[in-house]
Parts: C-alpha cells; sequence; structure tokens
C-alpha cells in the first residue's frame, strides 16, 4: 500500500436489487490531491461518495483511508474517522432550523464539543473565507439565495479544518458566475487547508478548474482516469463525448426516439 | 400471479416490516440510555408534544367530560341510578377516554410532524450532512423525541383528566341540576389510584408508540415531497392502531381479573 495514497476503493461492488450502480469500481485519491469524477447522471457517482463516508455499505469490496479499511471499522472507529471528513452536498443541506452560523458550527459544537463563543467566532471566520459578512451568520437558511446556500456549506465543510473534503455537485443549480465563484472557493480552500478532496460533478467547467486528476465513472464503472490536463487528449471515446456533451456518441441515453 | 405466491409475499413484507420497526426502536431505546445526552433539544421536543398539544387535548377532554356526563345521565336516569354520573365520569375520563382521546390526538398532531420535519431532513440529505458532522441522527433526532414523549404525556393526560372531570362537573351541576358538592364528594369518593395511575402508564406507552412510530416513518422516507407525505399519513395511521391494540393490553395487564 502506497502512503501517498489517502482514499483507495478496490473491487466496490454495490446493488439495489438487481440493479449494479457500483461495478467493482477501483479508484485512488492520492493525498493532498484533487480528484473530479465525472458522469452522467445515475451513473453511481453520490452512491460512490456515500460509500466512502460509510452512509450506504458496499456489498464487497474494500475502501481504505489513510491505508484502513474502513468496511472493517467498528461505531468508534467510524466516528474518529469520520472527522477527518467534510463534505459539501449538491442541496447544501443546511439544518433550516438554526442559524448560519449555527450551521457553520455544527460539526465543531456538537461533533468536538467545542465552547459555542469558540465555535461562533470560527464560524463567521470561515464565512469570511467564503466571501459571507459576520451578518449572515443570524440569517436562517431559507434567507439566502442558492449561491449563499453553497457558500454557508463550504463553510460548514472546511469549518473543523479536515483532512479529507467531498463535493457532491457543488455547482449544480448555480448560474455561470456565481458557478464559477464557488469554483474558485472551493480550489482556495482545499489549497489553504493542504486536504485531499473527492467531488463529484457533470460541469466540466468545474471539473477542468477544481481538479488535479479526473476520472469518468460510467454504468457503475471507472472508465478512464489520468491527471486533469489530459482530459482533452484522453483517447477515450466515452471521455470524447461526454466532455463535449454530445448526443451521438458510444452513451446512450434511454430515452424514447419520436 | 399465483394467489398464494401474493399472501406469501404480503406476510413477508409485513414480518420485514416489524423486523424493521423493532430494529429501529431498539437503537433508539439504547441510545436513550448512552451519551451524549441533548438536553436542550428535549426540552424543545417536550414543548412541541405537551406545551402546544395542551389546547386541542384540553377541548377534547372537555368536551368528551361534558358528552359523558349528558350519556350517563340519560343512560343510568332509566334505573333511577343518576347518582352514577359523577364515578362512571371520572372512571371513563382517568381509566380510558383522557389517555386514548388525548393519545389519537397527540398522534395526529405530533406524528404527523415528526415524520414531516425528519422526512424532509432525509430528502434533503440533512441527516446524512449530521453523520459527515460526527453527530449520530439517531442519538440526535430519535433519542429527545423519545424521552420528550414518555415524559410529557403523563403530565398533558393529567391535565386533561382533570379537563374532562371538570366538564363533566360542569354539565351535571349547571345542566343537569347536581348539588355542587356532593357532585365533588362522590367523584373524589370514588375515584381509586389505579384509576389514574393506569392512565397515565397508558399515556406514557403512548407518548413511546407516537415518538417512535413518527421518527421511523420520517427517516425511511424517500422521493422527495409525495414521500414526504406519504410518511406523514402512515405515521399518524400506523401510530393511532399501535394506541388502540396497545391500550388493550395495558388495560388486560392492569384490570384482568380484578
Amino acid at each position: 500500500m502506497s502512503s501517498d495514497l489517502k482514499i483507495a476503493l478496490r473491487g466496490v461492488h454495490k446493488q439495489f436489487g438487481k440493479k449494479v450502480v457500483l461495478d467493482n469500481i477501483d479508484l485512488e485519491v492520492p493525498r493532498g490531491k484533487s480528484l473530479v469524477v465525472i458522469g452522467g447522471s445515475g451513473t453511481g457517482k453520490s452512491v460512490m461518495l456515500k460509500c466512502v463516508l460509510g452512509l450506504i455499505r458496499p456489498d464487497s469490496g474494500e475502501i481504505l483511508i489513510d491505508g484502513q479499511d474502513s468496511m472493517k471499522f467498528n461505531a468508534a472507529q467510524r466516528e474518529e474517522s469520520l472527522r477527518k471528513f467534510g463534505m459539501l452536498f449538491q442541496g447544501s443541506a443546511l439544518f433550516d432550523s438554526l442559524k448560519v452560523w449555527e450551521n457553520v458550527a455544527f460539526g465543531l459544537i456538537q461533533g468536538r464539543s467545542m465552547a459555542r463563543d469558540k465555535a461562533k467566532q470560527i464560524a463567521i471566520e470561515k464565512l469570511g473565507q467564503v466571501g459571507l459578512n459576520p451578518d449572515v451568520g443570524e440569517l436562517s437558511p431559507a434567507e439566502l439565495s442558492g449561491g449563499m446556500q453553497k457558500r454557508v456549506a463550504l463553510a460548514r465543510a472546511i469549518a473543523a479544518e479536515p483532512e479529507i473534503i467531498f463535493f457532491d455537485e457543488p455547482t449544480t443549480g448555480l448560474d455561470p458566475i456565481m458557478a464559477d465563484v464557488i469554483n474558485d472557493l472551493i480550489k482556495s480552500c482545499v489549497q489553504k487547508l493542504g486536504a485531499t478532496a473527492l467531488s463529484i460533478t457533470h460541469d466540466m467547467a468545474s471539473a477542468r478548474k477544481i481538479a488535479d486528476y479526473i476520472a469518468m465513472i460510467y454504468k457503475g464503472k471507472i472508465i478512464w482516469y489520468g491527471p486533469a490536463s489530459q482530459v482533452d487528449n484522453s483517447g477515450n471515446e466515452y471521455v470524447d463525448q461526454f466532455i463535449h456533451g454530445r448526443a451521438d456518441g458510444p452513451i446512450k441515453m434511454d430515452i424514447l426516439k419520436p | 400471479m399465483n394467489p398464494l405466491a401474493i399472501i406469501g409475499r404480503v406476510f413477508l413484507d409485513f414480518l420485514s416490516a416489524i423486523g424493521r420497526v423493532s430494529l429501529f426502536t431498539f437503537q433508539g431505546v439504547r441510545h436513550v440510555f448512552t451519551p451524549p445526552f441533548y438536553l436542550p433539544l428535549t426540552i424543545r421536543q417536550m414543548m412541541v408534544i405537551g406545551y402546544y398539544s395542551l389546547p386541542v387535548v384540553g377541548l377534547t377532554a372537555l368536551f368528551t367530560g361534558m358528552v359523558l356526563a349528558l350519556q350517563i345521565y340519560l343512560g343510568s336516569s332509566r334505573f333511577n341510578a343518576e347518582s352514577a354520573v359523577a364515578w362512571i365520569v371520572v372512571l371513563g375520563i382517568t381509566r380510558e377516554l383522557g389517555p386514548v382521546l388525548g393519545g389519537l390526538m397527540v398522534a395526529g398532531r405530533v406524528a404527523s410532524a415528526m415524520a414531516a420535519e425528519i422526512g424532509t431532513m432525509r430528502v434533503t440529505e440533512q441527516i446524512d450532512a449530521l453523520t459527515t458532522l460526527s453527530t449520530n441522527p439517531m442519538k440526535y433526532l430519535v433519542a429527545p423525541r423519545i424521552i420528550a414523549g414518555i415524559v410529557t404525556l403523563p403530565i398533558l393526560i393529567l391535565v386533561a383528566d382533570i379537563i374532562g372531570v371538570m366538564g363533566g362537573y360542569l354539565v351535571s351541576t349547571h345542566k343537569l341540576g347536581f348539588n355542587a358538592a356532593t357532585y365533588i364528594k362522590n367523584t373524589v369518593d370514588f375515584m381509586q389510584t389505579l384509576d389514574v395511575v393506569s392512565g397515565l402508564v397508558k399515556a406514557a406507552v403512548f407518548g413511546f408508540i407516537i415518538a417512535v412510530i413518527g421518527c421511523y416513518h420520517g427517516f425511511n422516507s424517500k422521493g422527495g415531497a409525495q414521500g414526504v407525505g406519504r410518511a406523514t399519513t402512515d405515521a399518524v395511521v400506523s401510530a393511532s392502531i399501535l394506541i388502540l391494540i396497545a391500550n388493550y393490553f395495558v388495560t388486560e395487564l392492569f384490570f384482568s381479573g380484578k
């Protein structure tokens, strides 16, 4: 096992009923690097991410975090392992019963038993890092725009200064300018923390901006993996079709022709 | 399809559902007794379950007591046994109508609210977010509601008992011509501690059922707004049926052979 790998998936298989979602996937994320997994809707990206987090249990395979198989963790080890992670959810997943600053400080107060005053200070500081002023902290999530909610979710993901950050479709539903703002923030936050990042997206602009490495998932398999700079010359017709957004190609959509 | 296969499938689904609810209940109860304990959340749930249910449960008890006095008077007058009104009202309210009708009203109000709130958290990934923030969702969402249900329902039903008996008193003294002092004396003389205690034990059991079933359906909701709506309906229906079933067994436990 190379010590340069922060996360490694070995033969991970998951199916729901007869539908195979992850088909013996192998994937590696080098320490301190940003891997973006691209792929269409329903190809297994989110399930893969949730398997790594332990939210879904794979049917077979190994998921190694810092060389340790997370599928063999007991409850205490899993809890300890989760402290290494931060995650930005696709829909932000902010707790609507809490104020914005309480959302950002949630992991510090509940997960790490930090005093509320100190946690609030850190939350305000993290909100500043994502370009939001302290007043926003007193609002409720429902009062924020989609872009602001994403920024709050990013602040929450980095609040505990995790070693690994997951980004689930970070730019979905945002206008192109706000999407670029979020991409810049993701890049700067990950670099500042020196964290390992694993993102899933079908937004190629986002992938190009935040990735060191890109992998493509199709029908539950990783069909291409390489440096982000080589994605345009991958030599893989599936990747070419996807990154250029062409309807014609080896990837067929399950839609009825009129 | 073979009819026997259909019956078998339904039966297996039923057993599977019982297994899932039992496992969920066991996990929920286990987290009630293991730290960390979320006292502020528990107090908030007590307010939601108890204080905010007081108007609806109080009105239900008041009019039930009033109707009970009228009906018993009409029935007992056929046998010249009008003096039985006071003790039948207190017996009926404390043993059965207070806890059962109160429990059903709270099931309608609270189980649905719990299922809707937790169900929305499920479909918007807020429950997954709790896990990634090192917070056990069973401990954070379910345990406080179970404690609040068990503690608050008996207090609520005790108040409902008093209001229900008062309803009977008002009708008896102002409409049916009973002497106020005699009515109160009859009520106090005939009421036994067991009448009240059995009702309060029932209330605690109903509180437990309401919390567990509300949380279970919320936790297992899926499919967006429609799924949350279904979870809400299922929570109310199954909590109400379980309350009626549990009522029989608790009554049997207290009064069989007496």
